[in-house]
């Protein structure tokens, strides 16, 4: 029985990877010559307190690579800050296999921008314990592989 | 150092791991006096939360001493005792900020994965799996605790190791199901599940006001220490019919509020759970919801119901006719700790609260993986085995 649990845990973990992609997929954009879509996180921060040429070094390293966009949230919900690569991308970057390999550049942007929120708010990006595990299984490697690709884009 | 790993479905061991480091400016390193089995902790044991790895370290709810703390960390000093709240909130999202504290937005070192499964990121949450932030549990010599300015607590004189515990996941967790369901002076509050969580919510509906508090469960010792300790009804369902004597004991009306202490791997007698036991066990659902179901059929028109179980993901015959027709109010959360806590330990150390009977058993960490199994199968009357790393 713990086997077949142990089976059924790896397919629910492919499903989640099959999702991704599926996801992935949907999420082109759906005019290429618009450009990319903005990425936007809300940071609980004034909009004063947020300046574009001031932005934390993950999304500073950019430089005029990417395009930025601050606004207030609705209500008391702080700032949105939205960014996008300037100019347009090839539709090969958002591919499937690039999205898998984690080759897609929306990928690390929003990495950045996840990465420039926590900053922002909470003065730190938390790092995870390392070493992950002590000791490796295809099922623990997939899932390993997933958590790395989930701080891209948002979405797995 | 050594630690509880799991390796697999149903499989715990005590391996030897690398010792915890501080990570970020805002860690403290807390040498563990005591942890205790948790019943969420069964479902990612049993394989029902996907995204575990072989060799993660398990448990959260945990009190100990900081013998570590980093360069950004204010409140707290070397030989602190405190108590740690299961989730970890970084205190300055607008989750945090607005006391949402489980559903911080800085402290899933995964975030994704709850997008994928959940549309949102959850915060993160020791030793309960990649999915929930991966960060390393508790059952351990020593954890690090991320952002523990406003995670971790110190507990006052007077309160001892034993009582204080409870405050890190199952206190909270209980008040919050009674406070966030809305519980009022004069209300009839029913409770499914009289283990350590239904029993806190038992009691924190007791001391917001509730004219009644009826608990419901199977297990004798249960029922027994819910009524002697709690001060609640009980009902054993395995006796009778829970519906009716809901019904009966409110007038006909029902509970104005019903709180679901239960979880995802739910038992009834019923013909239904050999049901939803086929459908989860094949993975055409993830979780049995039969307490779930069971409160929303009783809660009276116009009532609330409170999720507090654990559970994962989609669930088969949910009656949501019933939620339409007697427009009901469902809720749930996982535990906003950091909002209760410190008013808690306040309580404990007034005697308002009690806690200690919840720990019926006590064992070091090498023999942990027996007291899971003990508290698995509600052997020896276990409501709670408490695990000292240091004997």
């Amino acid at each position: 029985m713990a086997h077949g649990k142990s089976l059924w845990a790896t397919a629910a973990v492919l499903a989640a990877g099959a999702a991704v992609v599926a996801r992935r997929v949907k999420a082109r954009p759906a005019d290429p010559a618009t450009g990319d879509r903005w990425l936007t996180v809300t940071i609980n921060l004034g909009p004063e307190e947020i300046r574009p040429g001031e932005l934390p070094s993950p999304l500073r390293e950019y430089g005029d690579r990417i395009e930025t966009r601050i606004r207030p949230a609705p209500g008391d919900r702080g700032t949105e800050l939205a960014v996008r690569p300037r100019g347009a991308v090839p539709d090969s970057a958002h591919s499937v296999r690039a999205r898998l390999s984690g080759d897609d550049p929306r990928q690390d942007l929003r990495r950045a921008l996840r990465e420039a929120k926590a900053l922002l708010e909470a003065g730190e990006v938390l790092r995870p314990d390392a070493p992950p595990t002590t000791h490796d299984t295809p099922g623990g490697k997939l899932v390993g592989l997933l958590g790395r690709r989930a701080g891209g884009e948002g979405v797995l | 150092m050594k630690a509880l790993c799991w390796e697999g479905v149903n499989k715990l061991s005590v391996e030897e791991v690398p010792d915890p480091v501080l990570r970020n400016d805002q860690d403290v390193i807390v040498r563990l006096v005591a942890g205790t089995t948790c019943g969420s902790d069964l479902h990612l044991i049993g394989g029902y939360i996907p995204f575990m790895r072989s060799g993660d370290v398990i448990g959260h709810e945990f009190l100990g001493e900081v013998v570590e703390t980093g360069a950004a960390v204010r409140r707290h000093k070397v030989g602190d005792r405190v108590v740690v709240s299961s989730f970890v909130g970084c205190g300055r999202c607008w989750y945090c900020a607005h006391d949402l504290w489980s559903l911080c937005d800085n402290t899933n070192t995964n975030p994704g994965i709850g997008q994928a499964l959940f549309g949102a990121d959850t915060g993160g949450i020791f030793g309960y799996s990649h999915a929930m932030g991966g960060l390393r549990g508790s059952h351990a010599e020593y954890v690090r605790v991320p952002f523990a300015d406003y995670g971790a607590f110190p507990v006052p004189e007077g309160v001892d190791d034993t009582s204080a515990l409870f405050v890190s996941d199952s206190v909270p967790t209980g008040w919050m199901g009674a406070d966030l369901a809305g519980v009022r002076p004069g209300d009839v509050v029913a409770v499914w599940g009289c283990g350590a969580v239904g029993q806190m919510a038992a009691r924190a509906a007791i001391l917001l006001g509730a004219e009644r508090v009826i608990s419901i469960d199977r297990i004798p010792e249960r029922l027994e220490m819910t009524e002697r300790h709690i001060g609640s009804e009980v009902i054993d369902y395995t006796a009778t019919d829970v519906g009716a004597e809901l019904r009966e004991r409110t007038g006909g009306r029902g509970p104005d509020v019903c709180i679901e202490a239960v979880g995802m791997e739910a038992h009834s007698d019923s013909p239904v759970h050999v049901y939803d036991q086929v459908k989860q066990q094949l993975r055409l659902q993830t979780d049995r919801p039969t307490a779930v179901r069971q409160a929303i059929h009783a809660c009276r028109k116009g009532g609330t119901v409170f999720v507090l179980g654990v559970f994962a993901g989609a669930v088969d015959k949910f009656p949501l006719g019933a939620v339409i027709n007697k427009g009901l109010t469902v809720k749930g959360a996982q535990q906003h700790g950091q909002r209760y806590i410190p008013m808690l330990l306040d309580r404990l150390a007034a005697g308002e609260l009690s806690t200690s009977h919840l720990a019926t058993h006590t064992v070091p960490l090498d023999e942990a993986p027996r007291a899971y199994g003990m508290f698995k199968d509600k052997k020896d009357g276990c409501v709670r085995a408490v695990i000292r790393p240091g004997g």
